[in-house]
């Protein structure tokens, strides 16, 4: 009775979706799991009876992001479905070995919205961890299926789950640019920006609406924010030389950026809007590729004022610069992991390109990737996976690399070169 | 009832796929929306910019002048005396031509981190800037920019392509505003 009370208010309330189809041909990413955690929670999930292409999409999107995310093994759940209030049999599944089982319900409303109903059991004890409904376009079924696989994700390993994020990624196809936005797992890419010229280092607002990035559509490097939804965008820094390496606050109110424009490239602050430029770096060489620390207070850069590229960092106001990367001489492209915990970067080593991970507070260093062209590493809002570019086979692809170095997964795309991976914030 | 359904009509307002918890379990977080398009994302296209209408003596093959670009060596960012001549020859010329502007795009080759490359070449285009101003050219008439590892004249993965793309450009504009960039 609730249930249908509350579905008749969804079909008045819901605004109708504009569901035009972006016309641009797009490059599908496919994703592929190499190594996976050493112990993989075993969990079910059924399928959900109702409308059953739907249950296809949603069940499958889930089966796959909890299987890519290398920390579940799926135990076959020999093609049943029951729905979320079904008895269940929690012993027969535990002899099959799952610890948690989930199962569901997809309802269409008359307005052609569907409903996803799902509850998550703990197989051991037999006891409901909790559901909740997903109300969604029939455009959107793949969400609703990353929005169950996080909720699973979170119950079972105690740490937010990031399948309904997205990435920006750019291809290079046939000498044209595109900026793509396509959900975590590569699917459903669409196409923010095509150009002529290179887009490079694009960083998403933390608000996840915007995407900060540097264009050559003007002959050189410019800095532009656009606003994904509407497609509107304004230059941030076009200053004389060249405008580069956005780096957004954490508070979204401000980019740290690095501009030529008194010489050599120096990193500078400025508002969202392009106003209150303020110069933070002091050096007579190279300082760029700023990146904030989480809690906001910290600049970690690239510089090269010791001989050599290191990273350095220095308080988000400028000063108190201290270096952080010793070994070597080529540290450069720090992020900062969202938990504060970790720095991620690229270091060169016997000539590899490698994506290396720093713990911040023992200051252990430690190669993550196996690959050796690695570039522009990216964290997942849940700081556990780094997306990164690198190379194979002479084409560009993207690669997924847990912070451990122990879970690998690689994004290919089916024709043309992908470049400058920006893992997005959690969806809001 | 009415009151309980309050906060899911109000997420429901904010986002197109919305979450209710089911009877006594804890609600799931909202999903958002992606108006606008399926995806939430509107597609734009960036335009080009058109280059053309210099004058012959520095177009015209036969002319020193139509040389623009000066190659560097491995992480070296000095212009090297082969070309102090061509450099020589552009800084008469716009000494003499206080109507036409430069741009002087610095580049690098492919190897290692795309922003670090675009504050190497940046040094190139520098280097380039610092021998016009010696020899007498107006700042006011150079921008020097970099382009990175991001417009290889050559492709390739090798030393020969490598050593191609270690180079700064010089392109120019007229009074009018007709030129190359």
């Amino acid at each position: 009775m609730k249930m249908n009370a509350m579905s008749t208010i969804f079909r008045f309330i819901f605004l109708p979706f504009f569901l035009l189809t972006v016309g641009f041909a797009q490059a599908q990413l496919s994703f592929e799991l190499s190594g996976a955690g050493a112990n993989r929670i075993p969990v079910t999930i059924v399928d959900f009876p109702g409308d059953p292409a739907a249950s296809r999409v949603i069940t499958s999107t889930v089966r796959a992001d909890l299987e890519r995310s290398g920390l579940f093994k799926l135990i076959d759940h020999n093609n049943l479905a029951f729905d979320e209030n079904a008895p269940i049999n929690h012993a027969d599944w535990k002899a099959r070995g799952a610890d948690a089982l989930a199962a569901g319900s997809i309802a269409r409303s008359a307005d052609g919205r569907m409903e996803a109903r799902f509850r998550l059991y703990d197989s051991q004890k037999g006891v409901s961890l909790g559901g909740a409904v997903y109300v969604t376009d029939s455009q959107q079924l793949r969400l609703a299926g990353h929005r169950i696989a996080d909720y699973i994700y979170e119950k079972l390993t105690g740490e937010k789950g990031v399948f309904s994020t997205r990435i920006a990624y750019v291809v290079k196809t046939q000498g044209k640019f595109s900026l793509q936005i396509a959900d975590a797992d590569g699917q459903n890419p669409a196409t923010a920006l095509m150009s002529p010229e290179p887009i490079i280092s694009p960083v998403w607002s933390p608000d996840g609406s915007r995407l900060a990035y540097v264009s050559f559509e003007k002959k050189k490097p410019v800095i532009y924010v656009h606003s994904l939804a509407s497609g509107a965008r304004h230059i941030v820094a076009n200053q004389k030389g060249s405008n580069s390496a956005p780096a957004w606050s954490p508070d979204g109110r401000k980019l740290a950026v690095v501009l030529s424009k008194d010489g050599f490239s120096q990193i500078y602050s400025v508002n969202a809007d392009g106003s209150g430029l303020q110069r933070l770096t002091q050096s007579s060489g190279i300082d760029t590729e700023p990146r904030y620390s989480a809690d906001g207070g910290t600049i970690y850069f690239t510089s090269d004022r010791g001989g050599s590229p290191q990273v350095y960092q220095m308080a988000a106001s400028g000063g108190d610069v201290r270096r952080v990367t010793f070994e070597g001489s080529y540290n450069v492209s720090a992020r900062p992991s969202p938990d504060g915990k970790s720095l991620a970067f690229i270091s060169r080593r016997e000539g590899r390109f490698q994506l290396a991970v720093m713990d911040l507070a023992s200051r252990q260093v430690q190669v993550v990737s196996d690959s050796n062209k690695d570039e522009s590493p990216s964290f997942a809002p849940n700081s556990r996976m780094i997306l990164i570019a690198t190379e194979i086979g002479g084409r560009g692809v993207l690669s997924a690399v847990s912070s451990d170095g122990r879970i690998k997964q690689r994004l290919t795309v089916a024709a043309g070169d992908v470049r400058e991976p920006a893992w997005g914030p959690y969806s809001q | 009832m009415k009151k309980l359904l309050i906060p899911a009509l109000l997420s429901a307002l904010l986002v197109g796929c919305s979450t209710t918890p089911l009877p006594e379990d804890s609600a799931g977080a909202p999903v958002e929306s992606r108006s606008g398009t399926s995806t939430g994302v509107a597609p734009v296209t960036a335009g080009g910019l058109d280059a053309s209408g210099l004058p012959r003596e520095l177009t015209d093959p036969k002319s020193k002048l139509s040389q623009r670009s000066i190659y560097f060596d491995l992480d070296k960012y000095e212009v090297k005396d082969e070309y102090k001549d061509l450099v020589a020859s552009h800084a008469k010329y716009l000494s003499a031509n206080k109507g036409f502007k430069v741009l002087l795009q610095g580049n690098t080759d492919e190897r290692g981190s795309r922003e670090y490359n675009l504050a190497l070449g940046q040094k190139r285009a520098e280097a380039v800037k610092r021998s016009l101003t010696l020899l007498g050219v107006s700042e006011a008439q150079i921008e020097s920019v970099s382009l990175g590892e991001e417009k290889p004249k050559d492709p390739g993965h090798d030393e020969a392509a490598w050593s191609q793309n270690r180079r700064a450009d010089i392109l120019y504009k007229a009074a009018d505003g007709r030129g190359e960039f």
